[in-house]
């Protein structure tokens, strides 16, 4: 095959391009640049974004004997990442950019140029494992390293996409077994330090970040009761299940922390109240994907474990689409979700599809 | 098969640089010592100045070695700044086109950034000539506030030559100090230092055939720009360092070879160049000539194809083998939409589908041809792959 391999720069997409060399495929390396402006929005050699990680990707391709090019998805980065991630805060949501970014850019806006300029594949350095059942159909499994499985974030890619997908990494136990092959094969990001944060907010705090975009608009914080307990200069940034950041003068009545619990970006308010209100046993959504073959009638309540962070819990769940929405009862509440989070649905290690989350209800008003 | 189409990136080392090059290499010597040994290696580099005198026509004692063209440019536009800036507090403007190279654009840039500088930029038509006349209006209205006038002589993106020689006269007269960065200029069309009324040009030896990391700055023997380096004060104090007597020989070399073979050089790649360009516009109906009209160095096509991205013709014209160029690109290897082209009046997807595609000394018809049967195949799958800004 034809492999364009996606080169970030760091240790896991310089291992997966190894492989792909080394199973013997015809090997592209290529780094994206997703700033308008490279090198500006990080310094550091943590993100996607510097002329080090740049430097880096393209040593590895050397490395590799591969040849090297960057391609420019800056300005549908800005628009479909960077620009979504705004909104979403605005809208009083929480987004997941890096998922985003997968569903938009990597294996879309990339992979659509690179089956035009002959390509057949996309590979990357992501934990996940692509496998064929016993009828042909392709499936997207959670990678064997537990600890950094990323199928989550992968959750977002379709049947077509599965097919021009190729994650060489997905059998490896571990990073450190990673680590070490690079180290082995002489590349020269071996002990590179992972990226943790979004690779365009350069210092990890999203609410600082989202001042630049979003102007000043003050509210008030209220608690259940709608008693005005605080006040915010902005509900962009807020997220349902923060604890930290309220600066709350007084304490609760009963002493015990407080929650964000809702954000109304209208009327600016947040609500907040006490750990248990943030128990969710029901989630809702409309932008809904499967990841390979669907259930046999989706309109039927279908077993499956969901998780709704990158690193998050599964909990087993029961879920269904009906009249075009995705509901999905959970058997053991989640804390803390927040409309914007995507719900990723496993059945075992497989991914069956994702819904971004539009509401949820909570355990007190399910009971209600 | 390999093609290169980007000799205004880079050229073949001519056999003469390499001989003076392996010769000068085997001779000991530091030029500034007093000593035989000194003084051999310095009558190389002295043989060497008298060569590069000769091909930009200019006093012996006016050539000033440097690494290239990049410092060459910083040492005239920041020196030549300095020097007026200091005498004279009230002239702090720097007059330059906007089809400045990045190695004559940034300095000036630096200069407005930290030290005070306003630049005024003379536009450009849209076949990327200079305006000239506003120019010159506009220099006899400020004449009391410019520090420098800073030019380059062929643009080295669209080839497109600019009449230098005629702003020179009129900077002359008014008692203003310009400069020029003549690095796509030299070696590839006739010029003359001492006829152009200059106080200083930048040159480059690998764009002539010498290897990389070496150039020359020729400076009037009346001007004195400040010094951007302090130290042994060799090269008439503007260029410290022990000098680079090989490197020196080399360019020498390259140089002298160019100015032997430039018209009957110029006169083939014409030609070519010609043939290349009438069968891509033939075949592509998108594509379009940028410099049309205006007065080009015969080594030169740049072509915009509309509806496609330079990468993608890049990557498939590399995967054929041919190596051409689109326009700069940043440190991180973004090719950034040119702002020559911008100037010019393109939008900013034409001026990230540009193609430069430079013949050189070592280009033969069979190289053309090969371009020209790889370039419908490559422009229709670039097509194909569209503009990445596009919505999916």
């Amino acid at each position: 095959m034809r492999i364009l391999a996606a080169m970030s720069g760091g240790v896991d997409s310089a291992v997966a391009a190894a492989r792909a060399v080394e199973a013997g495929h015809e090997v592209v390396g290529v780094h994206l640049a997703l700033s308008r402006m490279p090198g500006t929005l990080r310094t550091g050699s943590r993100g996607c974004c510097t002329i080090e990680d740049s430097m880096d990707a393209q040593r590895a391709a050397n490395t590799l004997g591969i040849p090297y090019y960057v391609w420019d998805f800056s300005e549908r980065f800005k628009i479909d990442v960077v620009d979504d991630f705004v909104a979403e805060y605005k809208a009083g949501r929480t987004p997941n950019p890096c998922m985003r970014c997968n569903e938009r850019i990597k294996f879309a806006a990339l992979l659509e140029k690179g089956l035009a300029l002959g390509f057949d594949a996309v590979a990357t350095g992501h934990y996940a494992s692509i496998k064929e059942d016993s009828g042909g159909n392709l499936e997207l499994h959670r990678s064997l390293a537990m600890a950094k499985d990323q199928s989550y974030v992968l959750g977002v890619l379709n049947k077509d996409q599965l097919k021009h997908s190729y994650f060489p990494l997905g059998a490896t136990a571990s990073k450190d077994l990673i680590r070490k092959e690079a180290a082995d094969r002489g590349l020269s990001v071996a002990q590179k330090p992972d990226s943790y944060d979004i690779c365009f907010i350069p210092e990890g705090d999203t609410r600082d970040w989202l001042k630049e975009f979003v102007p000043s608009e003050p509210g008030t914080i209220l608690d259940q009761e709608g008693n005005q307990i605080g006040e915010h200069d902005s509900h962009v940034g807020f997220t349902i299940g923060q604890r930290k950041g309220l600066n709350l003068g007084r304490p609760a009545k009963d002493g015990k922390p407080r929650y964000v619990l809702e954000i109304r970006p209208v009327t600016k308010e947040i609500i907040v109240g006490p750990e248990e209100a943030l128990q969710i046993s029901e989630l809702y959504g409309t932008r809904l994907s499967w990841c390979g073959k669907p259930p046999l009638d989706p309109s039927v309540f279908f077993d499956c474990e969901v998780q709704v962070r990158a690193h998050g819990d599964t909990v087993p769940a029961q879920a269904a689409v009906i009249d075009g929405e995705m509901i999905i009862h959970l058997l053991e509440p989640f804390y803390g979700v927040a409309p914007g989070q995507t719900a990723v649905l496993y059945v075992g290690t497989r991914v069956l599809g994702q819904v971004t989350i539009d509401r949820t209800k909570s355990k007190a008003s399910v009971s209600a | 098969m390999s093609v290169f189409l980007d000799h205004a990136a880079t050229t073949p080392l001519r056999p003469e640089a390499m001989v003076a090059l392996e010769k000068a290499l085997g001779v000991l010597g530091n030029p500034s010592s007093v000593h035989s040994d000194g003084q051999r290696t310095r009558a190389i580099l002295e043989d060497a100045r008298d060569q590069i005198s000769k091909a930009a026509d200019c006093n012996r004692s006016e050539v000033v070695f440097t690494s290239g063209g990049t410092e060459s440019n910083n040492e005239a536009i920041k020196g030549l700044y300095w020097e007026a800036n200091n005498k004279d507090p009230l002239k702090n403007l720097i007059i330059t086109s906007a089809a400045e190279h990045h190695a004559a654009l940034d300095p000036a840039l630096w200069l407005a950034a930290e030290q005070g500088a306003e630049i005024h930029y003379v536009d450009l038509e849209a076949n990327g000539m200079v305006k000239l006349g506003e120019l010159e209006e506009f220099i006899m209205l400020n004449s009391s506030r410019i520090a420098l006038i800073s030019l380059i002589w062929v643009n080295n993106e669209t080839g497109v030559i600019t009449d230098v020689p005629r702003i020179a006269k009129l900077a002359k007269e008014l008692g203003i100090a310009i400069h020029s960065d003549a690095v796509a200029a030299f070696g590839n069309i006739p010029l003359s230092f001492k006829d152009s009324n200059l106080t200083s040009m930048a040159i480059s030896g690998h764009k002539v055939g010498s290897p990389i990391g070496v150039g020359a700055l020729i400076v009037s023997r009346g001007a004195k720009p400040a010094s951007l380096l302090h130290g042994g004060g060799q090269e008439r104090g503007l260029r410290s360092g022990t000098m680079n007597y090989p490197l020196a020989a080399a360019f020498a070399a390259a140089a002298a070879a160019a100015q032997l073979d430039m018209a009957l050089r110029a006169q083939r790649l014409v030609g070519l160049r010609d043939h290349l360009e009438r069968e891509i516009l033939k075949a592509i109906p998108n594509a379009l000539r940028t410099a049309f009209g205006a007065e080009r160095v015969p080594h030169n096509a740049h072509l915009i194809f509309d509806g496609v991205q330079s990468d993608s013709l890049l990557f498939l014209l590399d995967q054929r083998g041919i190596s051409v160029s689109a326009g700069s690109a940043c440190q991180a290897g973004v090719l950034a939409p040119s702002h020559v082209l911008l100037a010019m009046g393109y939008s900013e997807t034409q001026a990230a589908a540009c193609l430069r595609i430079t013949l050189g000394r070592t280009t033969t018809q069979s190289d053309v041809d090969v371009f020209i049967d790889a370039i419908v195949p490559s422009f229709e799958q670039s097509l194909l792959a569209g503009l990445s800004s596009r919505a999916i």
